[in-house]
């Protein structure tokens, strides 16, 4: 078996003293979308977090296409293909749409019209409104943009965390369909989400991670199969 | 004609010259708000700052008029600008380097970067007056007026006259050149936008690949040119001692706190609200009132709300209501 895309191995460590994650492993390959799901506190954002180097690790390594990518800063794993969609303050507010998406493509020299088309084209409520301050916009179209200025590089792999957020289930739904259509373009997407039902029912791998440590792993279908899991995490 | 003669004396003793000064406060102020949203700190070394400025401006003037150069009608601190502009951009890349990277590396509190900037502007305050003196310096030449009273009289017929200094005119101009300019870049250049996006949120910046000492760089470089350009219009147009520059803070925050810090428009509006309330209640409407009013009911006193000595009040009451009313500003930047 060829390794994932990108693969946090054995992650281990935490903001302070205390370790937060306790050898869990995530990975995540072309054109899937794993989903990381669990109770409060299992660490599912810090997670997200070590996988983007904006923790230190005690133990276990990330790896980006086979290479381990653990002494690049954050920004230098945006240069090398990484994208991020932070949960909260993801826009910038005084700034319109389309400034948004600019930003989003600053590390780019090239003309980037045709990546900021093809964000249209997947959202086409953000070309509607890209005159307009991003603070302006409702949650979900906020979403949007942030899920659109990471796009922007052309990222090689897509992390969201909780994108759905604050959102109302109608527009969870749509977010969830315009993600669906993100990974058909062969992006990797690796999302944490609090919805756990609706995301592994989209989701072709599940983590369920608690205190830090996988509990369960499996496809989206088999976790939501799953009598324990269901129990335990799913009500019911 | 009493109403017209009215609004000439209006024009002359309080339109015009507040005008100028609120143009200057406008410049001023627009640093201290950049380096507020930007660099996210109250940098109250700003109005040394453009005492220093003003130095090497006049630096550059003497060293000109020593080859023989002027500027004709216009005065020479204009050619020199350029040459003040550059070395107060090197001595501010020097204070970051060697003051404020230190402490932007360690994450300081942004209180801890006020109380830093204290310290620098009390080192600027003494170098300033170290290289070039505590006294006045007259550095205007060229022409004076572009129309003096006598003129405008002859012009009219009128019985009050209108007088505009060349340095009032330049003034105005200069700022709304400068003005123009910065919007263009702060809105329409990808460095510039890199700015708003470092200002409106730090973190996402990062993560889009914004370097952010890049933006330190390119953030000091125009706050030394919005407070050279203001303090040596502020020069030309009064005078230069260090020690004014020093009380030109108050107003300065005072301006870029009405608007709301942070924000670039609300610097300017606050520059001129600061500026017209400062002169309107510090001036002596004994003479409006005598042409407005019927001749029985005329004050005999000045009508002068406040002595001229007061004029640091106006700025401080108004900084004050605004922090208790709307702490956000008129045009809602950050609050403090």
């Amino acid at each position: 078996m060829s390794e994932p895309f990108l693969v946090g191995e054995n992650l281990t460590g935490g903001y302070g003293s205390a370790d937060i994650l306790h050898g869990c492993t995530i990975a995540v390959d072309k054109g899937e979308i794993a989903v990381i799901v669990g109770p409060n506190g299992a660490g599912k954002s810090t997670a997200m977090k070590a996988l983007f180097g904006m923790l230190v690790l005690r133990k276990g390594g990330v790896r980006l296409e086979g290479r381990s990518i653990d002494e690049l800063s954050p920004s230098q794993r945006v240069m090398n293909g990484m994208g991020f969609v932070p949960q909260t303050s993801n826009v910038f507010p005084s700034m319109t749409v389309e400034e948004n998406l600019e930003m989003g493509a600053f590390i780019r020299r090239d003309d980037c019209n045709d990546t900021m088309t093809e964000v249209f084209d997947l959202f086409p409520i953000l070309k509607e409104k890209r005159k307009q301050p991003a603070g302006q916009l409702s949650g979900g179209q906020r979403q949007q943009v942030a899920v659109g200025r990471a796009l922007m590089t052309r990222p090689k792999a897509l992390m969201l965390d909780e994108p759905t957020a604050g959102v109302s289930p109608i527009v969870m739904d749509e977010l969830f369909d315009r993600i669906i259509e993100v990974a058909a373009m062969g992006i990797p997407i690796l999302m944490v989400e609090q919805n756990a039902r609706q995301a592994l029912a989209i989701a072709d791998h599940g983590y369920v991670l608690v205190q830090g440590r996988n509990a369960f792993s499996g496809s989206g279908a088999a976790l939501l199969a799953d009598d324990e899991v269901r129990k335990s995490f799913l009500g019911g | 004609m009493d109403w017209l003669n009215a609004l000439i004396v209006l024009a002359n003793f309080v339109v015009v010259p507040a005008l100028t000064y609120g143009s200057q406060l406008a410049l001023g102020a627009l640093g201290v708000t950049l380096v507020y949203g930007i660099l996210r700190f109250s940098n109250f070394a700003h109005g040394d700052t453009m005492a220093f400025g003003t130095m090497a401006t006049i630096l550059a003037t003497w060293a000109l008029q020593s080859l023989g150069m002027s500027f004709g009608a216009l005065p020479t601190a204009l050619l020199a600008l350029p040459f003040g502009i550059i070395g107060t951009a090197l001595y501010l890349l020097a204070t970051d380097r060697l003051i404020y990277r230190f402490y932007r590396r360690q994450r300081a509190k942004p209180i801890v970067l006020v109380i830093v900037s204290a310290g620098v502007m009390f080192f600027t305050n003494g170098l300033v007056r170290f290289i070039i003196g505590p006294g006045d310096r007259n550095f205007a030449d060229g022409e004076r007026f572009i129309v003096t009273a006598r003129e405008f009289k002859e012009m009219t017929g009128l019985s009050e006259g209108l007088a505009i200094k060349t340095t009032q005119g330049i003034t105005v101009l200069t700022a709304i050149v400068v003005v123009a300019l910065l919007f263009w870049f702060l809105n329409r250049t990808r460095t510039g936008k890199s700015l708003r996006a470092y200002s409106d949120n730090e973190d996402l910046a990062l993560l889009s690949g914004i370097d952010p000492e890049r933006v330190v760089i390119v953030t000091w470089l125009i706050v030394a040119a919005l407070a050279t350009i203001a303090g040596t219009l502020y020069g030309l147009d009064k005078t230069f001692k260090p020690f004014i520059y020093f009380q030109l803070l108050l107003p300065l925050f005072a301006a870029a706190v009405i608007g709301g810090l942070g924000n670039p428009l609300g610097a300017i509006v606050g520059g001129f609200i600061v500026a017209f309330a400062e002169v309107t209640v510090t001036y002596a409407w004994k003479k409006v009132l005598g042409y407005t009013l019927p001749d029985d009911i005329v004050p005999s006193g000045l009508v002068q709300l406040l002595s001229t000595d007061y004029k640091v009040a106006v700025s401080f009451s108004i900084l004050v209501l605004v922090l208790l009313f709307r702490p956000t500003g008129l045009f809602r930047g950050q609050s403090l």
